[in-house]
């Protein structure tokens, strides 16, 4: 079993491999020359040049690609072309706002979609069905930054109950970091939530057609007993996956939510990067945000056996 | 009085393409004690007949109308509350699909005593000593083990031996069996039928066995009814229906099981044609279209079910009365 | 004909109240409301974004230091923005980027999508390498992966599109290549590959056309996503050029001066969530109609 599960553990390892390749010859995959981009419109062709030994593009790609991966191995992501600070330096300040962000934000998120989920699916075809349909297909088609702003005009510009922007860290206290978290992650939230209730409630009304559903009510189980006993428990794989697959969404959408509440993050880093071209800060940036990815999902998959004894590794 | 009477059983779903008459005023009884075979072709209504009794159809999608009454209790008048009282309590009922019909994610012990908790008042202890003594019953060999094993560990087989102590534990006067052997293998087919009788004569259960297969029909059941595009077209006791068939569509359905010792072509005997739509309004005799003898007086007038000899009856103009004394 | 006089059955009272069934328009539309609202609002919105320079626009880069964050009037409908520009027209031309955008990456992600996969769910020697590497790109959010890639180049639309086509064609491919592996395997398929029909032939003469239905849905399903992509890099301005009056754009600018005149943020913040919302009710419906079909009546 540990053994079968090290195994899977195993298995990631070349696609982690992937992506570090594919973070890295970003670079190169992008079209134009990034020396040239970085340097600016304006630079002469030797401040071209300097750049370009700087950025190490001067080097063959496998020799460059080579010491990247041994410096990555030690912890090393390369410095900011801008401030000269170790990418993981920087990132490392920036990591509370963030994991608050989107710790609070998945924690929300699954505790509202997972009720909403069932009640549509109990409830199949009523008006709570539709609603809840609804509001999935609404939480999908409204950009995050678009709903920060609706939220921000109600609640911070209009009632003025919580704070426009900025972030509070947890050693100000648990009241006043939650509160400059509540609307961030409630504009970060929705799609997730939209994404989890809508997967959840197909994987139900899926599994209330099963022959098993069938046989439960014919021994008399009422529909509760049906529901939360013999539906549920089958739909906690699929539900823990979308949950884990939707990490995804958290991460892209923390760049933005970040940027509109001016939270002090990792995604707010990746934002300013982006548009001072600071490379190195962007290729640590992604790849961390890919691998906790990978790493969320590669722990879903381990619980599987939990929810599924026919699951095994 | 019978266990079961069925008065005019009526199940109707509404489809995109009209209202399906899926059952269209079936009327049989079942005695204490007692095996009824259903038989008929896939889609002739007969296991839309056990979940009409179940009640277990889709509500906004299916109807019922007549009498089931059980013990003189009409089902169809109780409230949902009291019918999951009915339920595995009063009636068990078991599945085709062995390998399915399990839920997964639970252990078999737990489905079992789920039954017993859901009907029963009495201490978990209690729960679990039946449960266990079920299982041995239904020959599960080492049962306190497989108690905490999941469905999918276990045979197909096994699994239906599962199903039918789930089914029974509360003792039900009538189970209801819908192709319980369908999915199996030949040998394990006559082993679980075996089953079924020895628990019938420990328990005095009454048994609904619906199949399409004339073998089971033979071995296994005191009475048949044969059912044809929602309708009861014959009745008789199973030997009798065996040796001498009234309905064209039963004796059409005798000639299609291969025989041992027959002449030996190899061939079996097909009924052409296809099952009338049963979402179209029907004149005349449901199975004219594909009869051989069928007159212009079948395609005109729909036959009503009439006694041909004693505890036999059938529904064919052409079918004369046995002349008696 | 018989000489006695046979009983006969009589017919039984329906258990339903009889109900006709819908037939026409009226079924067509209540059988596919939303996806009808979703295509008439697209529409509208084709209509907008061919025929924006005769909608009572101006320029909309024209810069006018004297009308600087009007509030809405005959003149100016949404009012101008800080550097005196007439926000309806802008809100009007940037309809076209983001339909542009939309349909461009869904055709792109598609087509490309679609050989990745059939290679890969054909030729099972490059299956694993390939899919390994649709893996990698999927672990990267797509909306990371995006920035990463437009970041690295001259912002223009045609590379918003390129970046956000890379992010979205894994999508397409695993669809693609599960569908392939369901039916390579299937008795018609067999068939042609025994009568030596060429791999080439097979997949577009068999397989294909199978697996067009569900590219369809997901390719809207994509448009709909495309469409905030380019708007959230065009927001944190990575996105569509400033030179190019886009949804995104006119809301980065307006970032500035939320808290005074929100409207320059609202209005393009709408016509965005609109146009999304519209996309993907539209797949939705095809979804929902491809199920029904699978579906047989009881």
């Amino acid at each position: 079993m540990l053994k079968l599960a090290f195994k899977r553990i195993l298995m990631t390892v070349p696609v982690m491999f992937l992506v570090a390749l594919l973070v890295f010859s970003l670079l190169y995959l992008a079209p134009g020359d990034p020396a040239v981009v970085f340097a600016g419109d304006q630079a002469t062709p030797e401040q071209i040049e300097m750049t370009r030994q700087r950025m190490g593009l001067d080097q063959p790609f496998v020799q460059r690609f080579g010491t990247w991966l041994l410096n990555l191995a030690q912890g090393d992501l390369g410095t900011s072309l801008i401030s000269n600070v170790p990418v993981a330096k920087l990132i490392g300040q920036r990591l509370e706002p963030t994991l608050s962000l989107t710790l609070l934000t998945l924690v929300w998120s699954a505790l509202v979609a997972i009720p909403l989920a069932i009640l549509a699916a109990w409830k199949r075809g009523s008006l709570i069905d539709r609603g809840v349909m609804l509001l999935g297909v609404a939480g999908f088609s409204i950009p995050i930054f678009v709903l920060a702003y609706i939220l921000s005009y109600v609640f911070a510009l209009e009632l003025r109950w919580l704070p426009v922007q900025g972030y509070k860290p947890l050693s100000d206290g648990l009241w006043p970091w939650f509160r400059s978290l509540i609307m961030p992650a409630a504009a970060l939230g929705a799609g997730y939530v939209a994404l989890i209730s809508r997967i959840g409630r197909t994987a139900l009304v899926e599994i209330m057609q099963q022959d098993y559903i069938r046989t439960a009510k014919s021994k008399g189980a009422n529909p509760r007993i049906v529901l939360f006993r013999h539906a549920l428990k089958n739909a906690a794989v699929p539900i823990s996956t979308v949950i884990g697959l939707g990490v995804g969404l958290l991460i892209g959408g923390a760049v933005v939510t970040e940027t509109v509440f001016a939270l002090p993050g990792v995604g707010r880093l990746t934002a300013d990067a982006i548009l001072r071209r600071d490379y190195p800060v962007i290729q640590g940036v992604v790849l961390l945000f890919s691998f906790s990815y990978m790493l969320i999902n590669l722990a879903v998959d381990l619980l599987y056996p939990i929810f599924d004894p026919r699951i095994r590794y | 009085m019978s266990l079961l009477d069925v008065r005019n059983l009526q199940t109707h779903f509404r489809t995109r393409g009209g209202v399906n008459r899926a059952v269209e005023g079936v009327s049989f009884h079942v005695d204490a004690g007692e095996t009824l075979a259903i038989v008929g072709e896939s889609g002739c209504g007969k296991s839309v007949t056990s979940m009409s009794i179940m009640r277990l159809l889709p509500e906004n999608a299916a109807r019922s109308a007549g009498e089931i009454l059980l013990n003189g209790r009409n089902l169809l008048d109780l409230s949902e509350a009291q019918m999951r009282d009915v339920r595995g309590n009063e009636i068990g009922m078991i599945f085709q699909e062995p390998m399915t019909s399990l839920n997964p994610v639970l252990t078999v012990g737990a489905q079992v005593k789920e039954t017993v908790a859901l009907h029963q008042s009495i201490p978990s202890a209690d729960v679990h000593d039946r449960a266990l003594r079920m299982l041995e019953l239904v020959g599960i060999p080492d049962a306190a083990r497989r108690m905490t094993e999941y469905p999918h560990q276990l045979s197909g087989g096994m699994r239906q031996r599962i199903m039918i102590a789930l089914a029974l534990v509360c003792q039900p006067k009538l189970l209801i069996a819908d192709e319980p052997t369908t999915a199996l293998d030949v040998t394990i087919q006559a082993q679980i039928l075996e089953l079924l009788r020895d628990i019938q004569r420990e328990q005095g259960t009454s048994i609904i066995l619906i199949t399409h297969d004339l073998g089971v029909v033979a071995e296994a059941t005191d009475r048949t009814v044969v059912m044809y595009a929602g309708r009861k077209i014959e009745e008789a006791p199973t030997a009798t229906l065996l040796a001498a068939p009234r309905h064209p569509y039963t004796q059409g359905l005798l000639a299609a099981v291969p025989r041992l010792g027959g002449d030996g072509s190899g061939r079996l005997a097909e009924i052409p044609g296809q099952v009338p739509d049963m979402r179209k309004p029907m004149t005349g005799c449901a199975f004219a279209n594909r009869c051989a003898q069928a007159t212009d007086f079948c395609r005109a007038h729909a036959p009503a079910l009439e006694r041909k000899a004693p505890g036999h009856i059938a529904a064919c103009h052409l079918a004369e009365p046995e002349i008696l004394a | 004909m018989t000489l006695r006089n046979p009983p006969i059955a009589e017919a039984l009272p329906p258990v339903f109240e009889e109900r006709t069934p819908r037939t026409g328009l009226a079924a067509l539309i209540l059988g596919n409301l939303s996806t009808s609202i979703g295509l008439f609002v697209l529409f509208l919105l084709l209509l907008i974004a061919i025929f924006a320079p005769w909608l009572g626009t101006v320029d909309p880069l024209a810069i006018d230091p004297t009308l600087r964050t009007r509030p809405p009037s005959a003149d100016h409908f949404f009012g101008t923005d800080k550097l005196g520009r007439d926000l309806w027209s802008r809100v009007l031309f940037g309809t076209r980027v983001s339909l542009i955008v939309g349909f461009a990456v869904a055709v792109a992600a598609t087509l490309l999508g679609v050989l990745l996969g059939m290679v890969s769910g054909y030729v099972r020697v490059l299956d694993g390498l390939l899919m390994r590497a649709m893996d990698a790109v999927m672990s990267i959010p797509s909306i990371l992966l995006a920035i990463a890639l437009v970041a690295l180049t001259r912002p223009s639309v045609l590379n918003v599109i390129i970046a956000i086509t890379v992010a979205e064609i894994p999508r397409v491919a695993r669809l693609v290549r599960s569908v392939v592996l369901s039916l390579r395997d299937l008795p018609y398929v067999e068939a042609g590959v025994v009568s030596g029909s060429s791999s080439a032939k097979i997949l577009r003469r068999h397989i294909l056309p199978n697996a067009i239905a569900p590219i369809i849905v997901q390719a809207t399903y994509i448009c709909a996503s495309a469409m905030i992509i380019e708007a959230t890099l065009s927001f944190i301005g990575a996105g569509t050029p400033a030179s190019i009056p886009s949804w995104g754009n006119i809301m980065a600018e307006g970032k500035a001066l939320w808290q005074v005149k929100p409207m320059i943020v609202l209005i393009p913040a709408a016509f965005l969530s609109v146009t999304v919302l519209a996309v993907n009710m539209v797949g939705d419906g095809l979804r929902d109609a491809l199920d029904s079909r699978l579906v047989k009546d009881v």
